[in-house]
């Protein structure tokens, strides 16, 4: 962990950390470990889940029932906990990405408006 | 709920398994298990904190963490027996204190009163700038009967509207003879007020009209007492001032008629065929209409005072419009500011000093918590390190306080109803709405507010400073060595100046109190020995004795009797005495060698009936000339007696009043002045002296009908070493009742009691400001104290070391008192100031000082310095008394 690495690193925004374990269970079922292992690596390092907020988040999310939990048996032969998107999940999923999509072009047109223009 | 106790209940499991997970990742990426695992660990940070945050998720956990803090609390503050049972005592005091003065206030100021819809009453209130001499009346310019029949009848901005009066009245033929308290209405009066009778019914328009049938009503009280609250009383007759009147209706409980209590209502049943402009002596009330306020109802009755000279007269010959020149302008005022009267500043003035008190209370409080929390630095840095957030740290602090508060403030509400008690008990006599005071809701609220405020308050302080994260810096110290931060000093220190100048503040307004008083005592009020001058009143009506001489001859029969009691020094009487608050009589007074352009008035004076030898009895001076004589009464010879400051204002000097004439009314001869007396305090020790004239208590009428006039009710007077006993009292009114038994003898008192009562204000002021500037001085020397000899305790080292390098304990002593000397400065010149601005906010309640008296400014801040340099002096000397080895071993 180089001060150069902490340096590219970018804190989460605030509710996104939601959005991002519920794409990352969209692709199946995972534990705690692996869903933060996921959203790290599919980042290319550039995210990093504060780990402290990581399992609150899978709670709040359990909670709304956008996800729900089971019992089962990790890569290495371990009991865990395993989380799975639920139907009601997949369309919170949707329309959070929307929402995004949408917020980031915002955003991209307020910060470059001249690169915007020509398109 | 299941759910959640499933998620829980694997939580600690499944995240041992992720740092697992993440030290075999780690590992996998060529770490050292040991490093691997570390890495993992700080990675995933606060375990306890995850955990807890989880579980907030689901949970209302505020209510749990505020159940956990609690029991924390509870359980901190039992192991400290000592500082809880002093926190929650000071509080208690405080709370009580500023409970039981709000509940005054509430009662007092902020209730309405007690009529329906009470915002619509009015008292129609009016002055007369025009006319000289009624600016020292307190009521303005009283209403006329004739003004209440033109406003009642052209008025556009009133729903009802009458007047009314106050008065005594004789109760005879039941059980022995009793004098009442009455009030008499108009029609409109109980209308406007808008209260049911209890029981039967109010007057009708048919009891208002003079010389029907006589009607009466009777309070709650009166019906209580006299009829044992029997319901049949209605239909019966009594015999009032020896008429006899039908009972129609008995008024509620709790219902009081404006200011005053009374026993028996009167109808007046005004003769509207006699009726002339003059005869100001009546209260005038009114109910406005909905939506019509204040300002409409004064431009309306402004409109009427021109109707009102057109359509009346006070007889042949004179000119209706001279009242033109009185300039009478209305000045209507919720009926609720006339109940009031001027207790409002006295009650907030009492209210802001107690107030401070508070605010000295929780200065101290934070002071003492300060030190506690520094005490618990450790146990604090413990908890920070097992993963409490700050914000966690600061409320299970701020628990800690607020609970406090509130055990103090539950203490406070027993204190509060006992200190209710006691402010009645010492409350002026003429504190408005006194019977109305009770720790109601309201009252309650503001004291679960006020503990909740304050716990927060006193708290905050020392949870802000301490709740931060120093993990490791307190850890390490182990709370000893570092401690005497000079940023830590500075809070305390700022507390203890902020108590300096507040305490300041409330001793130097009880200073000012104090010079009050004591300039009211050295006015000469115009009478002397106040404690054996017995008064009481007594009243002849005419249906009991018509003849004006016989009255006389009764009451001079009376004064024999009297006279004849053992012990008794001399009696006489007057138609009041001074400070008794019955309404007085103002006429104007022409001098014979004066000359009074044509249309103008001479200035109304106050005047007043004697009877020979009141002046001895009174203890009054005679300045000049010599008192009437009882053949001079009866032969109706043309005499009179004036004040001093009258007889100086007309004549110059007091000597060349003596034979001068001066004159009521026009038909009346002119009475030569025979006697100056001294001027006398009429309205209270603070008010100025009136001009007076005292006419001879029997005398020819100067408006008819009838040769004579007589003063009729009468405070008899009489000096003995033995008034006020029981034994002297039976006398006296055996020798009354002697003369005629059906006499009821009224307002029996010492002259010593009318005097308390007219400083009952200012002593009642007096005791609420030294009450709190005690308190604050006790507070303030037990802060400053405690101050010192922390910051002593956290400098022995400091100190030992200084002595082991040859300091003298004299040098350490001075070290020591500079420091406290420096705050106690410091508090003081910030109180200078303060209480340069508040002192002005009693300048009403002051006599013969003003609000920036330099003495009490002085005199307060000598003793307060001296008092806090003391209060260093204690720990001071025990820090010289320190064994440089054994400081030094501390560590």
């Amino acid at each position: 962990m180089s001060t150069k690495e902490q340096k590219e690193r970018i804190e989460l925004l605030q509710g996104t950390l939601d959005l991002l374990i519920l794409r990352t269970l969209l692709l199946g079922p995972a534990h705690g470990h692996a869903i933060a292992k996921a959203i790290e690596f599919n980042s290319d390092a550039v995210l990093q889940v504060e780990q402290g907020s990581l399992y609150p988040a899978l709670h709040r999310l359990i909670k709304r029932r956008w996800i729900s939990v089971e019992n089962g048996t990790s890569e290495n032969n371990r009991k865990a906990k395993f989380y799975r998107l639920t139907a009601l999940g997949r369309k919170q999923l949707v329309r959070e990405t929307s929402k995004w999509d949408k917020l980031a072009r915002a955003i991209g047109r307020i910060l470059r408006p001249t690169e915007e223009e020509p398109s | 709920m299941k759910r959640r106790e499933r998620m829980l209940q694997d939580l600690d499991q499944e995240i041992r398994d992720h740092i697992e997970m993440a030290t075999q990742d780690n590992i996998d990426r060529g770490m050292s298990p040991e490093e691997a695992r570390h890495a993992a660990i700080r990675k995933f940070g606060n375990v306890t904190l995850v955990k807890e945050n989880s579980r907030e998720v689901w949970s209302v956990v505020w209510l749990e963490q505020l159940l956990q803090d609690i029991r924390f609390a509870l359980r901190m503050l039992c192991k400290s027996p000592g500082f809880t049972a002093v926190a929650i005592l000071t509080l208690a005091i405080g709370i009580g204190g500023n409970a039981a003065v709000f509940s005054v206030v509430n009662s007092v100021l902020l209730k309405p009163l007690n009529y329906p819809k009470a915002e619509e009453l009015v008292s129609l209130h009016q002055i007369a700038p025009g006319a000289e001499g009624l600016a020292d009346f307190e009521n303005g310019l009283l209403l006329s009967p004739s003004m209440y029949v033109t406003y009642a009848e052209q008025n556009r901005t009133f729903q009802s509207l009458g007047v009314w009066i106050t008065g005594t009245a004789n109760v005879t033929g039941l059980e022995e003879p009793e004098q009442v308290r009455t009030v008499a209405v108009s029609d409109g009066v109980l209308q406007a007020l808008g209260t049911p009778p209890g029981v039967g019914r109010w007057f009708s328009v048919a009891d208002q009209i003079p010389r029907g049938p006589e009607k009466v009503m009777l309070s709650y009280g009166y019906w209580q007492r006299r009829f044992g609250g029997d319901r049949n009383v209605i239909g019966r007759n009594i015999l009032i001032d020896s008429r006899s009147r039908e009972i129609v209706g008995v008024m509620p409980k709790n219902f009081r008629f404006v200011d005053s209590d009374f026993d028996v209502m009167l109808p007046l049943a005004f003769d509207r065929g006699h009726l002339i402009l003059a005869g100001f002596g009546f209260h005038g009330i009114a109910r406005l209409k909905p939506g019509a306020t204040i300002a409409q109802g004064n431009a309306d009755v402004a409109r009427m005072i021109s109707i009102w000279m057109d359509s009346w007269t006070n007889g042949p010959k004179t000119n209706p419009h001279i009242y033109e020149t009185w300039k009478i302008t209305p000045m209507i005022r919720p009926l609720k500011q006339e109940v009031i009267g001027n207790v409002n500043e006295l009650l907030w003035v009492v209210m802001g000093t107690i107030g401070l008190v508070m605010l000295i209370a929780c200065a101290n409080l934070a002071n003492l918590l300060l030190v506690r929390v520094e005490s618990r630095q450790q146990e604090l840095a413990v908890r920070a390190a097992l993963g409490a957030g700050r914000g966690r740290i600061l409320r299970s602090l701020l628990t800690e306080s607020v609970m406090l508060g509130l055990m103090g403030g539950a203490l406070g509400v027993g204190l509060a109803y006992a200190g209710v008690q006691f402010l009645l008990s010492i409350g002026p006599a003429n504190l408005p709405r006194l019977s109305e005071i009770t720790l109601d809701t309201r009252t309650l609220g503001f004291t679960l507010l006020l503990s909740l405020l304050s716990g927060l308050l006193f708290g905050l302080i020392p949870a802000l400073k301490y709740a931060g994260p120093r993990t490791s810096l307190a850890l390490r110290s182990a709370g000893r060595t570092i401690g005497a931060s000079r940023e830590r000093h500075r809070t305390r220190n700022l507390l203890v100046i902020g108590q300096v100048s507040m305490a300041f503040v409330l001793i130097v307004s009880a200073g000012l109190m104090i010079r009050t008083f004591q300039a009211l005592r050295t006015v000469e009020p115009g009478f002397t020995d106040a404690r054996h001058l017995q008064l009481m009143r007594i009243s002849i009506p005419d249906s009991l004795i018509q003849e004006p001489e016989r009255v006389t001859r009764t009451q001079n029969a009376i004064l024999d009797k009297l006279a004849a009691i053992p012990g008794m020094k001399s009696a006489a009487f007057v138609s009041e005495m001074p400070m008794e608050g019955f309404d007085s009589a103002w006429d104007e007074i022409f001098a014979e060698d004066k000359v009074y352009e044509d249309n103008t008035i001479p200035p109304l004076r106050l005047y007043k009936y004697i009877s020979p030898g009141l002046l001895q009895t009174a203890g009054t001076r005679l300045v000049a000339g010599r008192e009437m004589t009882w053949s001079e009464i009866y032969g109706l010879q043309p005499v009179v007696m004036v004040s001093e400051n009258f007889a100086r204002e007309i004549w110059d000097t007091p000597s060349a009043a003596i034979g001068k004439r001066l004159r009521e009314v026009p038909m009346q001869p002119w009475h030569e002045v025979i006697g100056v007396v001294q001027d006398v305090r009429e309205k209270g020790v603070q008010e100025k002296a009136p001009e007076i004239v005292y006419w001879p208590a029997l005398m020819k009428n100067p408006f008819g009908p009838g040769p004579t006039q007589v003063a009729r009710t009468v405070t008899f007077a009489v000096r003995s070493e033995r008034a006020g006993t029981e034994s002297f009292l039976n006398e006296v009114r055996t020798a009354v009742w002697s003369v005629n038994a059906n006499l009821p003898l009224a307002s029996v008192r010492t002259m010593a009691d009318v005097y308390g009562k007219s400083v009952a204000r200012t002593s009642f002021t007096l005791v609420m400001l030294g009450i709190a500037a005690s308190m604050a001085l006790a507070l303030g020397i037990v802060g400053i104290y405690g101050v010192i000899s922390y910051t002593v305790s956290q400098r022995i080292r400091e100190i030992g070391i200084r002595l082991a390098l040859g300091a003298q304990s004299g040098d350490v002593l001075s070290m020591i008192l500079r420091e406290g000397a420096k705050l106690a400065l410091l508090g003081v010149f910030i109180g200078v100031f303060a209480a340069f601005g508040l002192a002005r906010l009693m300048t009403s309640l002051l006599f013969g000082v003003t609000a920036h008296d330099p003495l009490t400014f002085a005199s307060v801040a000598t003793l307060l310095i001296s008092v806090t340099l003391l209060a260093c002096y204690i720990p001071a000397r025990r820090s010289t008394k320190v064994d440089p080895m054994v400081a030094l071993r501390y560590e």
